[in-house]
């Protein structure tokens, strides 16, 4: 079963123009370097993701990931180099584009109810002026269920709990009905519940033939969840499959001379090792 | 023209405040009710996207900015020898001078590290003191028809026109329409400027729709309210709508009601006490209404969260009693007939005497107790509360002790906070748990204590 909500055919045109098999890399960057007041936060980022996989965006503290997820969606001006999705500027992939921002980067007062926050996912599919009708409302409602919440719809989003704050989040990824995701630590401070139901609709959404790309921030469960890895500090420092990358000297080269991070990352391999 | 202070103060008859809350004081007066009631109306719509989108303060530095264009706009009309005076000359110059204002400050935020309140502090300031000092240039020239420009600033309220009215409801009806359009964008923006970029909404055309309605309420307000006291008609009905709901839509139709109200009466209350500055009654009023609602709404209101916590407090503290008198009458310290000693009691637990005795006369008036002087006795309904009362603390702490490696001697505390709030779905899942360990005791009573208890009742 898919985890979206398909509609006729020829209702999206744009989807539907998307062929399921495209030649080109969910995503591609070209030579990207982004500063912040003259300061460099992102260096010379190379990187080509391999289709339908789950790929883990992992690094220290200020490595730049949140940053290279916003520069990939244009959220944030490069000083140079080329973001391309599914072989096309950014710009003319929209649609093809679901995004779920870091929790704490909005404001949970706000007066909105959960099924409305995530029927913003279907906003995409909706002209200027135009309302949200009943049908894009039922799609939304049926992506609160696919994370559990479906009781929760007509809650004001302040009465939800942390975990329940970020499934609604996810919901309303999916209610975007991309083929590419791009997620800013979904897993950040959630509870066991919503952790297993991220890691089920991650499952479902590569079943599905999507790409996730992931800023994650706990080693310990890299190689549970993603099958792709990419280390970033600044730079590349390594980039392939999980079992390939998730090294003890790649850590390092990552973390640098931060002990405490080296401590936690060796015992996440280990952690890694024994359970693979 | 009278001056500020009031030599005598004439209250109004009540047919007079009949007559004019009727609208029927006269067509000027009307005019001007009506005229400001519908701003009220536009200011509270455009002021509930400005307040969600935190930029209140924006609707301020328009205003101020406005001052040196309405000057400007003086100037060059009498230089080309037209009617200095003319509203429209006038508010084409606030316009187009409060939107350069309002770029410079987001200019010198997105280029510069000046954090967004010094910048709108700097140029709120430094645009009012030009416009003053070419006022002043203005007062100087002698060219006669110079008196209807100070006015911008306190505004006239009684001076509006029917010509006046007229833009202001045009403006009021566009407004609502555009907000009605926009309802949608708008949100998304004020919610989650992001996820809107994400998807491919240029965030500054959206900005760019909602500044201009603010630009619109602003400058048909100026002369009205006074530009230094517009801005609270826009800041106010929205702050005060937030109180009652939780609801985009509704909180932007109360916002409306409130704005228009506050318009409506403040025009009324400056129509009976002509004396008073109604642009500043106006204000009043809108902040007598954000008042009220500050401290009556429902859900978010203070006196809602005050009555809320002592709601809890007091149940918490009921529970309490219930629970020392249970383990009374558990332990045997009860008199013949079951009654539990209220000095006894009191030694029980650290409550002091005012609150313990006003937990005992709510549980009496709630049939949980029978109350006499120096004693208490529980009902049946309160022995059966009681019993559910302590066994779900009983079973909190054998949950603690077994599963939170948590001292005998500490938990009985540790369990307070709890147990008041347990579900019957968690107390369920705790009898469950406890079962599993084989700590539940076999009859469906009350587990053992896993502490002394405290001497109660003697």
């Amino acid at each position: 079963m898919s985890i979206l909500v398909h509609h006729e055919p020829g209702r999206l045109p744009s989807l539907a123009a998307q062929p399921e098999h495209s030649p080109a890399s969910p995503l591609s960057i070209h030579d990207m370097t982004v500063a912040y007041q003259r300061k460099p936060v992102l260096w010379d980022v190379d990187y080509t993701a391999p289709d339908r996989r789950l790929i883990a965006i992992v690094g220290p503290n200020g490595a730049g990931k949140s940053t290279l997820i916003k520069a990939c969606l244009g959220l944030v001006p490069m000083a140079s180099g080329a973001v391309e999705i599914y072989g096309r500027p950014v710009a003319r992939q929209r649609r093809l584009i679901g995004y779920v921002p870091q929790r704490g980067s909005v404001d949970w007062d706000f007066p909105v109810s959960a099924l409305e926050v995530v029927a913003m996912g279907r906003y995409g599919m909706l002209g200027w002026c135009r309302p949200v009708s009943r049908r894009h409302k039922e799609a939304a409602r049926a992506c609160l269920a696919k994370v559990g919440m479906e009781d929760f719809a007509d809650r004001q989003i302040s009465q939800l709990s942390g975990g329940q704050q970020q499934r609604v989040f996810l919901a309303r990824a999916l209610a975007q009905e991309a083929q590419l995701y791009f997620m800013d630590e979904p897993f950040a401070g959630v509870d066991a519940a919503t952790e297993r139901a991220i890691v089920d609709v991650l499952r479902q959404l590569k079943q599905d033939g999507r790409t996730v790309i992931c800023v994650h921030h706990d080693l310990q469960t890299v190689a549970e969840y993603f099958d792709e890895l990419m280390l970033l500090n600044m730079r590349v420092v390594a980039a392939g499959p999980v079992s390939e990358v998730f090294t003890a000297d790649n850590l390092r080269r990552t973390y640098g001379g931060r002990l405490a991070l080296l401590d936690e990352a060796a015992g996440a391999l280990r952690f890694a090792t024994r359970t693979a | 023209m009278s001056t500020l202070v009031p030599t005598a103060f004439d209250w109004p008859s009540w047919a007079e405040l009949l007559r004019v809350l009727s609208l029927s004081a006269g067509f000027n007066t009307t005019v001007v009710q009506i005229g400001v009631t519908l701003l009220g109306i536009a200011a509270g719509v455009v002021g509930t996207f400005a307040v969600l989108r935190k930029r209140a303060l924006m609707g301020d530095a328009l205003s101020h900015a406005a001052l040196p264009g309405i000057a400007i706009a003086f100037l060059v009309a009498v230089a080309f020898g037209g009617e200095g005076r003319s509203t429209p000359v006038l508010l084409t110059g606030a316009a187009v001078s409060g939107v350069i204002g309002v770029l410079i400050i987001q200019g010198l935020v997105r280029h510069t590290r000046l954090p967004e309140d010094a910048a709108i502090g700097a140029v709120l300031s430094v645009f009012f003191g030009a416009g003053f000092v070419i006022l002043s240039f203005i007062q100087t020239l002698g060219t006669g028809d110079q008196g209807g420009i100070g006015k911008f600033i306190y505004g006239q309220t009684a001076a509006m026109s029917l010509g006046d009215a007229l833009v202001i409801g045009a403006v009021a009806a566009f407004v609502t329409l555009a907000a009605t359009l926009l309802f949608k964008e708008f949100r998304l923006v004020c919610f989650d400027q992001e996820f809107a970029g994400t998807q491919g909404w240029s965030i500054s055309l959206i900005d760019l729709l909602m500044m201009a309605l603010v630009v619109a309420v602003t400058v048909v307000g100026l002369r009205a309210v006074g530009l230094i006291l517009v801005v609270a008609l826009i800041i106010i009905p929205a702050a005060a709508a937030r109180f009652w709901t939780e609801r985009l839509s509704v909180m932007t139709a109360l916002a409306a009601v409130i704005g228009g109200a506050s318009g409506y009466l403040g025009a009324s209350a400056s129509a009976l006490f002509p004396r008073f500055p109604a642009g500043a009654i106006i204000v009043l009023v809108a902040g007598a209404l954000f008042l009220v609602s500050l401290l009556l709404a429902p859900a978010r209101g203070v006196l809602a969260a005050a009555v809320r916590q002592a709601r809890l407090r007091v149940e918490v503290s009921s529970q309490h009693v219930l629970r020392a008198m249970y383990e009374a009458l558990e332990s045997g310290r009860v008199d013949d007939r079951g009654g539990v000693d209220l000095a006894g009691l009191r030694r029980a637990r650290s409550w002091s005497n005012l609150a313990l005795a006003l937990v005992l006369r709510w549980l009496a008036w709630r049939g949980r107790i029978r109350l006499s002087a120096a004693r208490a006795e529980l009902t049946n309904l309160g022995r059966s509360e009681a019993l559910r009362v302590t066994r779900n603390h009983r079973l909190w702490e054998q949950f603690l002790v077994a599963h939170a490696d948590i001292a005998p001697s500490h938990v009985d505390h540790s369990a307070d906070l709890v147990e008041h709030v347990l579900s019957p779905d968690m107390v369920a899942e705790l009898e469950r748990q406890l079962a599993a360990s084989g700590r539940l005791p076999r009859y469906l009573g009350v587990p053992a204590s896993v502490h002394e208890l405290s001497p109660a009742a003697g």
